[in-house]
């Protein structure tokens, strides 16, 4: 079975790559879609270069909040930073909640218009998955083994650096691919405020009625979302062969 | 050698420790007993300070244990807990040499250190020194944790509990264990236990404790024939006493020259043991017997029996 299911991901992976550098040898397939002679693939932009920026957009994001996230959950699991736990839990908790295009209005008068408000509102919707990760990570470290870290005379850092965090590894990875793959979906709503992105390719669609554009816009969106998911997947497995926890 | 002086642990307004003193020879054994509770882990975790006294002191080989930051005064300490925790993300020999690496050891001498610590602990190098802890079995994580405990050649081992969790015929081959490698690396060791047979197994001084206090801390058989407080008649068990002083005395020690024509017992059984033998063989006597043939004497049933008075 794992080998029918990689022979579909990198079926799925050509299919995406090959669409994204000649779009128009798929102008048949879309055809159908369009009405009145509309071009039945985008044409106001070069959809590689569109998916690569959304790319790119999530990725810093998703770095920003990974380095916050993480950050705050080490902190908030130290006894000294114990006291930070309930007003970081609310904060991560309103970036998540409070919804990614109220986000853009609030942003946009701040910081003006294209990829940073955007990127404002990446990074506080995905901060509550790797945080909640990070927390449940470090707080099921089993209490013998910090015992024996500091038993055997680690300091504090040492402990944090080489036991802690490595055996929470697996938890935090799991929300950083949560982060991510939410935001690429999410993404699409920077193109409102002119962040390059497919989400012009979908609003496009929208204005024009033209059905193929929205579908291009949003398949390429969630073929994107579900190959990043596995390969992110496949990757940590890469990683943790060593962190095996019964 | 462990000088401990008027150490005491409050919080708030419980005391948890309260004054105790004792001093652990170098190269012997020191049991702590008592029930949950009384104390005993508190202190001993006083020792490497993962507890920090509240009043009186420690010193190890003559050294107040204040003199260093607690996690460099650890480094030369050995710490063996219950449930071990072993690094789950660590092959064997990486937790093995987990103090020498903080200590900065080149890598030539860690790995002849580790290496010599699996043969000593009869885990084959090749098998062994690159499985993960979850791999092993639990007599065996046990005794990766006492190796990791002993890598870097501490003089002192503190034991919380380390048998707890085997079952009771490894954990009498494990016990044993302890015993030869104390001897073979000369480490003085105070371990704490609910288990007064462990107690007097590996004792060569056990200290009792109750509600925080230090009742007696003195030879096994000390503790059976003088009683300081009635707490310690309790915990050592009124109804066996006398099988118990039995135990602590060995065929060798107790036999006497002479001929019998009984069964033939090893000099190490405890005359416990051999009483045993006796009443299960229905002779008078034993002949006690070297491993290599040789004959070391005779024991009678009186002269067991005499042992076995205060």
């Amino acid at each position: 079975m794992p080998r029918a299911a990689t022979v579909l991901r990198l079926a799925a992976f050509a299919l995406l790559v090959s669409f994204l550098v000649a779009p128009q040898r798929f102008a048949p397939l879309f055809a159908p879609l369009t009405q009145y002679g509309a071009p039945p693939i985008y044409d106001q932009g070069n959809l590689l270069t569109l998916a690569l920026a959304q790319l790119g957009t999530v990725c810093v994001a998703a770095a920003a909040s990974s380095l916050v996230a993480v950050g705050l959950g080490i902190l908030v699991t130290r006894p000294s930073g114990a006291r930070f736990l309930p007003l970081s839990r609310t904060l991560v908790n309103i970036g998540q909640t409070f919804p990614p295009v109220a986000v853009l209005a609030v942003a946009v008068p701040l910081v003006g218009f294209g990829e940073r408000p955007t990127l404002i509102a990446l990074f506080a919707y995905g901060l509550l998955p790797i945080f909640e990760n990070t927390l449940v990570g470090l707080r099921t470290v089993p209490p013998a083994v910090l015992e024996a870290a500091s038993g055997m005379g680690m300091s504090a850092r040492q402990r944090l650096l080489t036991v802690e965090l490595p055996l929470a590894a697996p938890l935090i990875l799991e929300g950083i691919r949560l982060s991510l793959v939410l935001n690429v979906g999410t993404a699409t709503i920077g193109s409102t405020v002119a962040a390059k992105g497919l989400g012009e390719v979908i609003i496009a669609g929208l204005l024009s009625s033209n059905t193929a554009f929205i579908l291009q816009g949003g398949l390429v969106t969630g073929l994107m979302a579900i190959l990043l998911y596995d390969f992110l997947a496949a990757l940590e497995r890469r990683m943790l062969r060593h962190v095996t926890l019964d | 050698m462990i000088e401990v002086e008027n150490l005491t642990k409050r919080y708030g307004e419980t005391t948890v420790v309260d004054r105790v003193s004792f001093t652990v020879e170098r190269g012997s054994i020191a049991v702590i007993v008592g029930t949950s509770g009384s104390g005993k882990s508190t202190l001993l975790r006083m020792i490497n300070r993962l507890v920090e006294p509240t009043s009186g002191r420690v010193l190890i080989d003559g050294r107040d244990t204040r003199g260093d930051p607690a996690h460099l005064l650890r480094r030369r300490i050995g710490y063996v807990i219950q449930g071990y925790g072993l690094f789950p993300h660590r092959t064997v020999a990486q937790n093995i040499a987990t103090v020498p690496r903080l200590l900065g050891w080149d890598a030539r001498r860690i790995e002849a250190r580790v290496r010599e610590l699996l043969e000593v602990f009869s885990l084959d190098p090749a098998s062994y020194a690159d499985a993960l802890p979850h791999q092993l079995s639990g007599g065996q994580q046990q005794r990766v944790g006492v190796a990791r405990a002993l890598a870097a050649e501490p003089a002192v081992l503190l034991m919380d509990e380390p048998f707890g969790a085997l079952d009771p015929i490894i954990r009498t081959k494990a016990q044993d264990d302890l015993r030869g490698i104390q001897q073979r690396f000369g480490t003085t060791v105070l371990l704490v236990t609910h288990d007064m047979d462990e107690a007097f197994r590996l004792g060569d001084r056990v200290a009792v404790m109750s509600a925080g206090q230090l009742l007696q801390y003195d030879r096994p058989a000390a503790l059976l024939t003088r009683p300081a407080a009635e707490f310690v008649s309790r915990m050592t068990g009124l109804a066996d006493r006398a099988l118990r002083l039995l135990s602590l005395v060995t065929a060798g020690e107790a036999a006497l020259p002479g001929p019998s024509d009984g069964p033939a017992v090893a000099p190490t059984i405890s005359l416990r043991e051999a009483l045993s033998e006796l009443l299960w063989s229905g002779a008078d006597s034993a002949r006690v017997v070297d491993a290599d043939g040789t004959v070391r004497g005779r024991l009678t049933v009186a002269t067991i029996l005499a042992r076995g008075r205060p």
